[in-house]
């Protein structure tokens, strides 16, 4: 909180906003209020489709292409944003009121060097002349902690990383100086690694200028960490709104709570496999690369029944790369893939339909994991015909028992398409397509990565039992650590093709670790708004992951 | 069903005026014996007779029924160029869907040839080839067919290659599904509605080909009503201020309209749809 | 900078390679198809002395591949051999024509690129408006006329009365002025259905950019409209739009051909048509190779154009 005085500097009465879809037009915000105070950081969080990001352009008097604002007042410190002409809202945007995108690659114009786009802003509203705006530019990325601040600036957008794109772009919100920033996903788009530096460069920038800002995300971790206030939204509507200590401690609504218990689900971490067993699938020293860019070195983790090895890096890891040399997709340059034992054909075209059955893969996206022209009938039916020769009635029944194992009513979606059902749906879908081929094997790339956390909950919990019912083995690829804390009997840990540290979890979480693991561990977010203090205080005195950190 | 009529309901009037021409028109080339007052090749007067009860148009410069030559031209005309059309479309997207689908050295050879197929224009490539295997129905058509299904490779290429770096194609595969299953039920139910626009495109683009080969005397060859050679024996009518050149010309445009407005709203549904 | 002269030096280099397929194409086509052209030509008068006569006369004896790197090697000399028709060397033939033929695409371009560029630009900006929309069902409509309909409308409007003559026969010797005022309504056809083709592209083009999230962070910074087209939008257009141009222009080449015809244009088009009734194949392979080597060249130009104008590719380390 500031030490200056506490003037709304924002205010919004009963917003309300359509949006429209073919011809018709529906509300997707449905009266929400907010208050902001000078200095103040408020957190918008909700899943997708709660409204957030047209809630946080609409503060700007903003609406994109297909929406209208329906009703209510926005007040900007005093000027009514709804009645005033849009020469004056101009005047406002990148002024008093800036925005940062969420995805700064494609923010950036192509055609113009950075710092430019950041003096754009200054000159056009006689802020500052071309000349102060280029060394304020080198100073803000200095404070941003990006490499080479002198020259930085003279790059163009595409001869820049996403990390420090995203900063550039914190710190050309910054430009004009405005009263008010609005962050739209910030760090959604970054690895756990990088989302730290951008996560403190901004919460740094707001306290040095004091700036007021609307923290907008999905990730309640995050959110604890930015945000004085937290405001909750579900599907346009306000569900409940405190200060983040309190709300973090004691959440009112069913909802609130619903969300803050996500990350509790722990599955019983089952001990690790004796010596005589024989894995059901193991790598061994693979080593593969995608024509003459090498992706993996000498990797070999195995996997047993009923246990889930959780296989976790960043992008570029190699992770997924393991899974197609696994399936047969990407045959290695050397090691192989043992299945029981038995060394499996390096390509799948050379496998047997036995051996193909025997391992299933379920994938991150739905939407392009199931053809959208087939029923659920055909998607699920499919493997069961095809690998086990069922037809007719037996097929049909084959059909509903795995309809209901997957806990979707038979009757009502057998002969739906993909496109009626939502994200989790689809998700149970894919993994019924697995099952139908009565595998021993099942690799999950990524599955809960692109759901929202309630739903990727149900999607957890309903692997777990599947597991335990089938004693199928789970290679669950993924880059989030939290799901590996909730789900893992094992845990590998993937860096720039190479297996860097493996062990089960209760081990991985515990230290002393590989300096890499040490980073990865540390930079997830906590559900604690001092944590990123913390951590960087740690880093500073040289621990939790700085090394590691450093060289990256 | 409902999804069908739903569709045409939301149609804009562009679409609508393009749908009923169409109809009008296939229904002159199915009917053409039954509606026309005279036969196709019959003379029935002087030349250029000017338009009266008997001759609705008048006659043309052989003194046959111009209205007669309008509407079996029709059939011919439309035709000879939907049957081109066909077989280009046949041709093209089944190289392009196995081009994409088979993908290494087959998609490499098949793309290479269309590619230098494509480097000459198709109205000179047309000419070109004609002038060594002669002017016959047949010949044309066959001509068309395989310069035009060089364009038609490259768009069904290009739409099953977005369909195929899909997940699902992926278990489609690993799953040991066989080359035809994965064409034709993995791939080709998500490529139609591209590939229908395109069809009618390539029909207009066929249609007018054909025309202007006719028109230049090297298509279509006389007695045989073409609405093409139509406009090329009547001009010199236009000298004389009479617009009845005009109508088979006319009649080309009309047709042509008529698709475009068709495809295009079909284009602007799908593209809609993706947003 | 380095990699981009290499970019485009590929670029040419694939250009000389298709040219040369293209002849290969060309040349070989007359041996791979079917027909015994010496016959054919022949007709009635096909005996077997004549046909052999016939055949030598053209050198059709001697094998495929000296033939054709005789027949390259005059033409990269200015040499296409000569007419079947009437045995005069086909350079005198195509001299003149050749730059007609130039003349009416440029006097029909210089007109079609500015005009199709600005409506297009401004359906774009004027989206879903009532010109937009009107500019969309005229354009569709204008795409979809044959030239000689656009070409015998013109006539009948602007012909019958005597304003501008329906054949446009010039010759060397005329004035520029009177050079123009004949092709004004052969270049007036052609115009009207490039500027149609032309505008659509260019609307959807420009339509594509300003969807482009960059733009949007542009209107959120506060910069005015006219600033976000000149400076925002403008040089990331400038790469589709050349191509857009190019395409077109390319397309002109092949328009040229009925409108020579309809309005008796002394161009290569018509003289093409002419050889292609008669089957004087040495005459269309001629014309033939030159269309396509103008085609070629006008898509390589147009890749190299827009690879240069191309920010991304401009600014590499």
């Amino acid at each position: 909180m500031s030490e200056n005085d506490k003037q709304t500097l924002l205010k919004i009465r009963g917003l309300r906003i359509e949006g429209r879809s073919d011809e018709t037009w529906s509300e997707i915000v449905r009266g929400v209020d907010i208050d902001l105070r000078r200095g103040e950081v408020l957190g918008l969080i909700g899943e997708s489709g709660a409204g957030k990001s047209t809630i946080g352009l609409a503060a700007m008097g903003f609406t994109r292409d297909g929406c209208r604002i329906s009703g209510g007042e926005i007040e900007f410190d005093g000027i009514d944003l709804r009645a005033t002409s849009e020469a004056q809202r101009r005047s406002l945007r990148g002024n008093r009121i800036a925005y940062v995108a969420q995805s700064a690659a494609a923010s950036f114009n192509p055609a113009h060097r950075l710092i430019e786009q950041y003096a754009e802003g200054p000159v056009l509203h006689g802020v500052m002349s071309r000349e102060q705006a280029h060394s304020d530019a080198i100073d803000l990325y200095r404070r941003m902690q990006l490499p080479n601040p002198d020259e930085i600036g003279f790059r163009y957008p595409h001869q820049v990383s996403g990390g420090q794109l995203q900063r550039a772009m914190t710190a050309m919100s910054m430009a004009c100086r405005p009263d008010l920033i609005i962050f739209d996903e910030p760090t959604t788009a970054l690895d756990v690694t990088t989302q730290i530096e951008v996560l403190a460069a901004i919460r740094n920038i707001v306290e040095q200028f004091d700036t007021a800002a609307i923290y907008i995300t999905h990730d309640l971790a995050v959110v604890a960490q930015m945000a004085d206030r937290i405001k909750v939204l579900l599907k346009g509507d306000e569900v409940e709104e405190n200060d983040t200590r309190n709300m973090l401690a004691r959440p009112v609504q069913e909802y609130t709570k619903s969300l803050w218990a996500v990350r509790s689900y722990q599955r019983q971490e089952q001990p690790l496999a004796g010596p005589g067993e024989v894995p059901v699938v193991s790598v061994a020293n693979v080593t593969a690369a995608y024509g003459a860019t090498p992706v993996l070195h000498d990797v070999s983790f195995a996997i047993h029944k009923r246990r889930t090895v959780a296989v976790v890096g960043e992008s570029g890891s190699g992770k997924s790369t393991a899974a197609r040399v696994i399936t047969g997709l990407l045959p290695p340059q050397s090691g192989r893939v043992l299945f029981n034992g038995a060394p499996l054909p390096p390509g799948y075209r050379q496998r047997s339909k036995d051996q193909l059955r025997q391992a299933q893969m379920i994938y991150q996206m739905a939407d392009t994991a199931l053809n959208p022209r087939q029923r659920l009938r055909e998607l699920i039916g499919r493997p069961a015909q095809f690998y086990l020769g069922l037809n007719g009635r037996a097929l049909e029944e084959r059909i509903r028992n795995l309809l209901d194992l997957i806990e979707l009513e038979p009757d009502q979606y057998i002969d739906r398409l993909p496109s009626e059902l939502s994200g989790g749906q689809k998700q149970r879908i894919g993994i019924a397509r697995a099952l139908a081929a009565e595998p021993q094997f099942i690799i999950c790339d990524e599955v809960t990565s692109a759901l929202d956390q309630l739903v990727a909950e149900g999607i957890l919990k309903l692997l777990d039992r599947l597991q335990s019912e089938f004693d199928l083995a789970y290679m669950f690829i993924t880059h989030d650590l939290a799901t590996v804390k909730s789900i893992a009997d094992e845990v590998v840990v993937m860096k720039e093709g190479r297996v860097v540290e493996a062990g089960s979890k209760s081990e991985m979480f515990t230290p002393p670790h590989d300096p890499y693991t040490e980073l990865l561990l540390s930079s997830v977010p906590e559900m604690d708004p001092d944590w990123l203090d913390q951590l960087l205080d740690e880093r500073a005195r040289g621990g939790a992951g700085a090394a590691a950190a450093s060289n990256s | 069903m409902n999804q069908f009529r739903k569709t045409l309901r939301s149609a804009p009037p562009s679409a609508w005026f393009g749908m009923l021409v169409i109809a009008i028109y296939v229904l002159a080339s199915i009917f053409a014996p039954w509606i026309a007052p005279f036969g196709e090749r019959e003379v029935v007067g002087a030349e250029y007779l000017p338009w009266d009860d008997t001759y609705l148009l008048g006659t043309d410069n052989l003194g046959r029924d111009m209205l007669t030559r309008l509407i079996y031209g029709a059939r011919n005309t439309v035709g000879i160029a939907f049957l081109t059309t066909a077989l280009a479309f046949l041709l093209g997207s089944v190289t392009g869907l196995l081009a994409a689908t088979v993908g290494g050295w087959l998609d490499q050879l098949l793309s290479r040839t269309v590619d230098v197929l494509m480097a000459i224009p198709a109205l000179i490539f047309a000419l070109l080839l004609l002038t060594i295997v002669g002017t016959s129905i047949t010949n044309m058509i066959l001509v068309i067919a395989v310069i035009d299904s060089t364009r038609v490779f490259r768009l069904a290429r290009a739409v099953a290659m977005n369909i195929v770096v899909m997940d699902y194609i992926e278990a489609a595969k690993l799953r040991g599904e066989g080359l035809w299953r994965l064409i034709t039920r993995e791939i080709l139910p998500n490529a139609m509605a591209p590939l229908v626009a395109e069809f009618g495109l390539r029909f207009c683009f066929v249609f007018l080909m054909i025309s202007a080969l006719s028109f230049l005397g090297l298509g279509i060859q006389p007695p045989t009503a073409d609405w093409g050679s139509m406009v090329r024996d009547n001009a010199t009518l236009i000298t004389f201020g009479d617009i009845t050149p005009l109508l088979p010309a006319g009649a080309i445009a009309l047709l042509t309209v008529a698709v475009n407005f068709v495809v295009d709203w079909m284009l602007h549904r799908a593209s809609g749809l993706k947003e | 900078m380095n990699s981009i002269w290499t970019m485009i030096a590929q670029r040419l280099g694939f250009g000389l390679v298709t040219l040369f397929v293209i002849s290969l194409l060309i040349f070989g086509a007359l041996e791979l198809l079917p027909g015994d052209l010496a016959e054919e030509i022949l007709g009635q008068s096909a005996t077997p002395e004549t046909v052999a006569a016939f055949r030598r006369e053209l050198g059709l004896d001697q094998p495929g591949y000296l033939r054709y790197l005789d027949w390259l090697g005059g033409v990269l000399q200015g040499d296409f051999g000569n007419s079947l028709a009437n045995q005069r060397p086909i350079s005198e033939l195509i001299a003149g024509r050749l730059g007609n033929t130039l003349f009416l695409a440029l006097y029909a371009a210089a007109i079609a690129v500015p005009l199709a560029l600005t409506l297009g630009i401004l359906a774009a900006l004027f989206r879903n408006s009532l010109y937009d929309r009107a500019v969309n069902v005229f354009t569709l409509s204008s795409i979809s006329f044959p030239e000689f309909f656009v070409a015998y409308i013109l006539i009948f409007f602007l012909a019958q009365s005597g304003a501008f003559p329906s054949i446009s026969n010039i010759s060397p010797e005329m004035s520029l002025g009177d050079k123009i005022y004949r092709t004004f309504l052969p270049a007036l056809t052609l115009t009207l259905v490039v500027t149609a083709h032309m505008m659509r592209m260019t609307r959807a083009a420009i339509i594509n950019l300003l969807a482009s999230p960059y733009i949007e962070m542009a209107r959120l910074k506060g910069v005015p409209p006219r600033q976000i087209i000149l400076h925002h939008a403008l040089p990331n257009a400038l790469a589709p739009i050349i191509n857009v141009i190019a395409l077109n222009l390319a397309y002109l080449i092949t328009g040229v051909v009925v409108v020579e015809v309809v309005f008796v244009y002394p161009g290569l088009g018509q003289l093409m048509v002419d050889s292609v009734a008669k089957r004087d194949i040495t005459v269309v392979q001629a014309a033939s190779l030159i269309f396509a080597a103008a085609y070629v060249l006008l898509n390589l130009t147009a890749d190299v154009l827009s690879t240069l104008s191309n920010p991304r590719l401009i600014h590499r380390n």
